[in-house]
């Protein structure tokens, strides 16, 4: 069953969000459309102020948007108050109350939808042990690590069952192996409850790896939603592919367009293929974008993007070759290292970037 | 020990000396200001009282002490409770309470109101807040009492409007008394209170919310029990001057509803028993240093939940 065949948890559409008037106008977001199913690990990605958290708050109502509208399956949740909204957030600063021990943390949700009390009992017993936390119950929230509080807020938002849970940025104030070790954790907490999650990171690796689908951010606007790997094969435009991963970004025009891919002639005057961007067919002046390990080093030619060496970067697993081409532009290849090879290229000596197949893509955008 | 180490010694002792020969006039002024007339109070309050006022030096009775509580009756001379001392203490810690309970009722939206406007403004609302301080206390009781009075501002508006057919006698009762503490006490209260709710945690409110408290639940068991410091600061301020209030009974509750100030006023004046007006005084202060000890207390209790 595809995401868009699965019912919908949350449905945004077109939702904009304006803060201030006159020269403080901010639009924090703006016409943001994206459809979330349920059970479904869906992660917010994007850089710093992009609108990450304007979005969340919009769908827990702590916020309400100039524009649009939020479905919770299938409901519009406008005229509902936060504490009338079966969503929980995990927040990004957790937000524990500090006068209430690890388990009153977690029960209080519970206690506020006034179930019965051995309900929150065995509920809280669950959660506790969903999360380690059973030795630590009756600490106070400011006694324990900083990895700690988060599992504790993990599992208040938890406890409540909500039919959504929003994540902010809930890793980023945890060190590496903490937070590596809490994604895996994450992950299999999504499993075992079911529940549907918004995750925010501005994280490109936290999100590659944990997501079911990615909706990538810029400036208040929803740039690709996709798949992990159809965002970093197929990015949809020079923002995506800048902030995923590395790129090659190389100025062409296309001569010959079939039906999934067309020519595309460089600068430089070499002509190479490259897959086209969805639903667009392109024509014209274009960019291509091509990943640094779709390419290899070897003999120049006619078919090759050459140049020269400038310098090869040894990272242990693999080595950078940065490349000059003859165009002027830049061009990076990532090889992996292997025993046999070693050493072989000096630095200004001629090269080429050999191309693998599909590996040049053309952007939606032009820039 | 080394020679070094004398030095060190030494160094150190010169630097305590110069420590406390600095800080000597503050310790001059306080014990000379504060502490010797509390001591000269406590003298007088063991001394037999002087036929025109004073006392008479030397001559030790328990008779002022006695008189806080006890009275001899004027026929068969048996020692009877002071019903007129206790009725003025019991008004006055009611009062107090009562003051201190409204100023709290009513600072509470007015420090949550400033605390949560944008911080330019907050700025101008705690300066308003502060502005009734820049008028003599007299006068401002007079101010109120120019609106509570029978042809006050309150009554003739009541009138006015048809709510009442005559005026309320609000002048010269606890009412009258209770409405002026109020008023000249509430920026005590607003104060604190806004201190600690401007370092309120708000996300810790909307962590309430999205955890389904509506806001009744979440005033209760968020937002006040983190500014619980607040509340109890300015439930000091409000208590303990208003248990010694002096000028707001004596002009709004008059000679009726008088208050511990006025009671010893009257034994230093009038009544000519500075024994028994020292032993008052005394007991006032025993009240406040109750008071104090309940809250630090509380303030241990919940400091040690939060730290
Ligand atoms: N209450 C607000 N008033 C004015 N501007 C705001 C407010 N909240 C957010 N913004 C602005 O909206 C933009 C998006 O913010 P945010 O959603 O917090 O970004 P992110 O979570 O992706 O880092 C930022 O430019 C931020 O300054
Ligand atoms: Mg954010």
């Amino acid at each position: 069953m595809s995401a868009e065949q699965r019912q919908r948890a949350i449905e945004i559409r077109g939702v904009s969000r304006i803060y201030g008037e006159g020269e403080h106008r901010v639009t924090a977001l703006s016409g943001v459309n994206l459809a979330i199913a349920e059970n479904e690990f869906f992660t917010l990605l994007g850089p710093s102020g992009c609108g990450k958290t304007t979005l969340l708050r919009l769908i827990a109502g702590f916020d309400f948007p100039t524009d649009g509208e939020i479905l919770l399956h299938g409901e519009d949740i406008a005229p509902l108050p936060p504490f009338k909204r079966h969503v929980n957030t995990v927040f990004q600063s957790y937000a524990l109350f500090p006068h209430m021990t690890v388990a009153e943390n977690i029960s209080f949700g519970l206690q506020m939808l006034g179930r019965p009390k051995d309900e929150i009992k065995t509920r809280l017993d669950e959660m506790l042990e969903l999360v380690h936390m059973t030795a630590m119950r009756n600490r106070q929230v400011n006694q324990i690590s900083g990895g700690q509080q988060q599992r504790v807020a993990l599992a208040r938002a938890l406890a409540p069952k909500p039919q959504v849970l929003l994540l902010d940025e809930p890793l980023s104030a945890l060190d590496y192996k903490l937070r590596k070790e809490m994604q895996v954790e994450l992950k299999r907490v999504q499993a075992e409850t079911g529940i549907t999650f918004i995750f925010v990171t501005h994280d490109q690796e936290e999100a590659l790896t944990m997501s079911d689908r990615i909706a990538v951010m810029s400036n208040g606007e929803v740039r690709q939603v996709g798949t992990a790997r159809e965002i970093y094969d197929q990015p949809s435009d020079r923002f995506v592919a800048d902030f995923i991963g590395e790129s090659n970004f190389l100025e062409g025009e296309v001569t010959t367009v079939s039906e999934t891919s067309a020519r595309v002639k460089l600068s430089s005057g070499v002509e190479i293929d490259a897959s086209l961007p969805a639903g667009k067919t392109p024509s014209g002046k274009v960019t291509v974008v091509i990943r640094p390990e779709h390419a290899s080093v070897g003999e120049p030619g006619p078919d090759h993007l050459n140049g020269t060496l400038e310098e090869a970067a040894y990272f242990g697993t693999d080595t950078h070759f940065h490349i000059r081409l003859d165009s002027g532009d830049l061009f990076t290849v990532r090889e992996q290292n292997v025993r046999s090879v070693r050493d072989q290229h000096r630095k200004g000596e001629r090269i080429a970037a050999h191309l693998g197949p599909s590996a040049a893509q053309i952007l939606k955008d032009r820039s | 020990m080394s020679g070094a180490q004398k030095a060190a010694r030494a160094a150190e002792s010169r630097d305590i000396r110069n420590r406390w020969l600095l800080s000597a006039p503050a310790l001059l002024i306080v014990i000379v200001a504060a502490v010797g007339p509390l001591f000269v109070m406590l003298l007088y309050s063991f001394m037999v009282k002087g036929d025109y006022g004073d006392v008479k030096f030397g001559q030790f009775s328990l008779d002022g002490w006695s008189s806080v509580l006890f009275q001899r009756d004027i026929f068969d001379d048996t020692l009877g409770l002071a019903d007129a001392h206790l009725a003025i203490i019991w008004r006055s810690i009611k009062l107090s309470f009562l003051t201190t309970l409204f100023t709290a009722i009513l600072g509470f939206p007015t420090a949550y109101f400033i605390a949560t406007r944008p911080a330019k403004t907050r700025e101008i609302w705690v300066f308003l807040v502060t502005i009734p301080f820049w008028t003599n206390l007299l006068i401002r009781t007079f101010a109120m009492q120019q609106v509570i009075r029978n042809e006050g501002l309150l009554n003739n508006a009541l009138v006015w409007l048809g709510i009442i057919d005559s005026p309320l006698q609000i002048m010269y009762t606890d009412t009258a008394n209770l409405l002026g503490m109020t008023y000249v006490y509430l920026p005590l209260m607003v104060l604190p209170l806004y201190a600690s709710i401007e370092k309120l945690d708000f996300r810790l409110v909307e962590a309430g919310y999205d955890l389904y408290a509506n806001r009744l639940q979440v005033l209760r068991r968020i937002v006040l029990p983190l500014v619980s410091p607040g509340i109890v600061a300015g439930s000091i301020l409000v208590f303990i001057p208003s248990l010694g209030a002096y000028v707001i009974p004596r002009v709004l509750g008059g000679g009726k509803n008088m208050m511990l100030g006025n009671l010893i006023e009257l034994q230093f004046g009038a009544g000519r028993n500075w024994p028994l007006g020292a032993a008052i005084s005394i007991t006032l202060m025993a009240l406040v240093m109750i008071a104090l000890l309940i809250y630090v207390r509380n303030a241990a209790r919940s400091g040690a939940g939060h730290a």
